[in-house]
């Protein structure tokens, strides 16, 4: 038996009835991450020494007859944003080099308290800021279906991290599309909840009325137990919903595909999308059509807005975010500076990445006196329409399916001197989060290049429970999220 | 479709404000990738927004307060503990205001 290749159900089956213990089941995982991670690079700390002294403690705890945590003994990985007390974070950017939090983020500390364990923290674009890891101020993830490729992102570490299989899931963010489009890119499964059913406490902030932090992992199931654990309203997180959590993984058969109306829009199947995409996503719909659901054409005309209403208002919140970092209380400085605006000026200048510094300029322009107006709050504007377009369509359909990315991965270097280029990449899956709805990326082929190729399923405000339950019944009866790259 | 350029002073207002140092190439290169990115905003304006309201929110929540009771919290040495500098319990800055 390869223990890599388990899902979490089965991972705790064998634990309960003592056939493998939560060493062996670690210890498998960190083997494969010290032989793969050296080339793929999806890592940028990896806990080791922890993860071994957590799972000697869940053994001890199963040993005595215990109660055991939902995730006990299930190695996870973190993308390197999320706080970890007493373990470096460094969002991914030279900013933060070094610095070891004093207090863990609040979806850290569910999953830690349901005994996971922590393999390492992940490779991001600098702050989540890309879709590719190429902006990460320490190297670039690999894609693990070839090594020439991008794993897209930003959460490029974790999508590679669990597509190469160095840990059962991993924990991403997703702003615009940060984790569906690498999990679509590295052919494994991603959900970005509704807004606001994460916590984003001790998260560093990128836009913080569109950050949703959520899982990848290689199944819906997995996904749902996971969401399980980490939804709920959360004291330190304003914007967390007090809606009800449901047991998603109970659920998972409760809507049934014969009857279901699918919306298919129209404008996700045109302009740039690469044809083996646009066949690999209509292919489902036939599954679903035979399965009994109605596809139902419809159009969410704003969608050609997306991306500019996204590159406004983010990079605005971005640029009030960002201003915390001043090298005083956190973060790399420079040294001997006499004043302190030079200190300032010298130490953003010297440490902030690229990215980082051309989204506080987009933001600081787009915010500054007599520009407000004409770009902060049109965007803002036509951010309603773009919601109320969705809010209209989730009367007609139960769910919206949709390509994640317009392309498979492309090469690593291809597009990183061209933003507009790297921010185009985004265009389906940005108005999801402009609106805050919940978005399920799976996977549905692959390119005649052996690339993944992905598709979402856009859920209605808080209906996780619905786009989980048809996503799952789809990995029931398909077995593109068991295809693994030969490594 | 008129192009948005940035002036250099204006980009050097801007980062001013950013309080960010940037080096000359640094500057020549954001200064054209800035004027194609605000160029393409331009496709904002072809919306007719007069009477639509703004969302700055989208899952309609409104004033959350909480009580106002002291919790536990860090205290000053953990607070401290990833400062540049410190200084009797306090965070260290460079003079602010030369005389």
């Amino acid at each position: 038996m390869d223990i890599t290749k388990l899902t979490i159900t089965k991972i705790q089956k064998l634990l309960k009835r003592k056939k493998i213990s939560a060493l062996d089941v670690t210890k498998a995982y960190l083997a494969r991450t010290k032989k793969l991670d050296p080339e793929i690079k999806a890592f940028i700390t990896i806990t080791d020494e922890l993860a071994l002294k957590q799972a000697k403690k869940i053994d001890d705890k199963i040993q005595k007859d215990q109660k055991i945590g939902k995730l006990a003994g299930i190695p996870m990985s973190i993308k390197d944003i999320y706080l970890t007390k007493g373990i470096q974070t460094t969002a991914g950017s030279k900013v933060l080099k070094g610095y070891i939090p004093q207090y863990s983020s609040t979806v850290y500390q569910k999953l830690i308290n349901q005994d996971a364990i922590l393999i390492g923290k992940t490779n991001t674009d600098t702050f989540a800021f890309g879709a590719s890891t190429e902006n990460s101020g320490y190297f670039t993830t690999k894609n693990p279906w070839n090594f020439d490729y991008i794993p897209g992102g930003s959460s490029g570490g974790s999508a590679a991290c669990v597509s190469s299989s160095m840990s059962v899931f991993s924990m991403g963010s997703d702003t615009g599309g940060s984790i569906r489009h690498p999990a679509s890119l590295c052919g494994i499964t991603g959900l970005k909840p509704t807004y606001g059913r994460n916590s984003r406490y001790g998260i560093t902030a990128m836009a913080s009325s569109f950050d949703c932090p959520g899982p990848l992992a290689n199944t819906v199931e997995d996904i749902a137990v996971i969401t399980e654990v980490t939804a709920g309203k959360d004291p330190l997180d304003a914007t967390t919903s007090s809606t009800s959590v449901p047991k998603y993984s109970k659920l998972l058969n409760k809507h049934k595909l014969k009857g279901l109306k699918i919306g298919l829009p129209k404008e996700y199947f045109s302009g740039s999308i690469d044809k083996q995409v646009k066949q690999k996503v209509l292919e489902t719909t036939k599954f679903f059509e035979k399965q009994g659901a109605k596809i139902i054409d419809i159009s969410l005309p704003s969608t050609n807005q997306g991306i500019a209403v996204y590159y406004v208002l983010v990079p605005c919140e971005i640029s009030a975010n960002m201003a915390r970092y001043d090298g005083i209380r956190f973060g790399q400085s420079k040294k001997d500076i006499k004043d302190l605006l030079s200190y300032y000026l010298e130490t953003r200048g010297a440490f902030m990445e690229d990215e980082m510094k051309r989204r506080i300029m987009i933001g600081t322009y787009a915010l500054s006196a007599g520009y407000f107006d004409a770009y902060y709050l049109k965007a803002s504007k036509v951010r309603t329409l773009i919601k109320n377009e969705f809010i209209e369509t989730f009367k007609k359909v139960d769910t919206i399916l949709a390509p994640v990315s317009p392309t498979t991965a492309w090469k690593i270097g291809e597009k990183i001197d061209d933003p507009l280029q790297m921010y185009l990449a985004d265009v389906f899956t940005v108005c999801i989060n402009v609106a805050g709805l919940p978005s399920l990326a799976l996977p549905c082929g692959f390119s005649s290049n052996n690339l993944p190729i992905g598709f979402q399923l856009i859920g209605n405000y808080f209906q996780e429970d619905k786009i989980l339950s048809i996503g799952h019944q789809y990995q029931q009866l398909t077995d593109y999220h068991f295809q693994k790259p030969k490594l | 479709m008129s192009s948005k350029k940035i002036t250099p002073s204006q980009f050097k207002h801007i980062a001013k404000l950013a309080k960010l140092k940037l080096t000359k190439e640094e500057e020549n290169k954001y200064l054209s990738q800035l004027s194609s990115i605000l160029d393409y905003f331009d496709i904002l304006n072809k919306i007719d927004t007069s009477k639509v309201k703004p969302s700055f929110q989208v899952t309609q929540l409104k004033n959350i307060f909480r009580q106002d009771k002291i919790k536990p919290s860090l205290n000053q040495d953990q607070a401290l503990s990833a400062a540049s500098k410190n200084k009797n319990n306090y965070f260290s800055v460079p003079v602010t205001i030369n005389k």
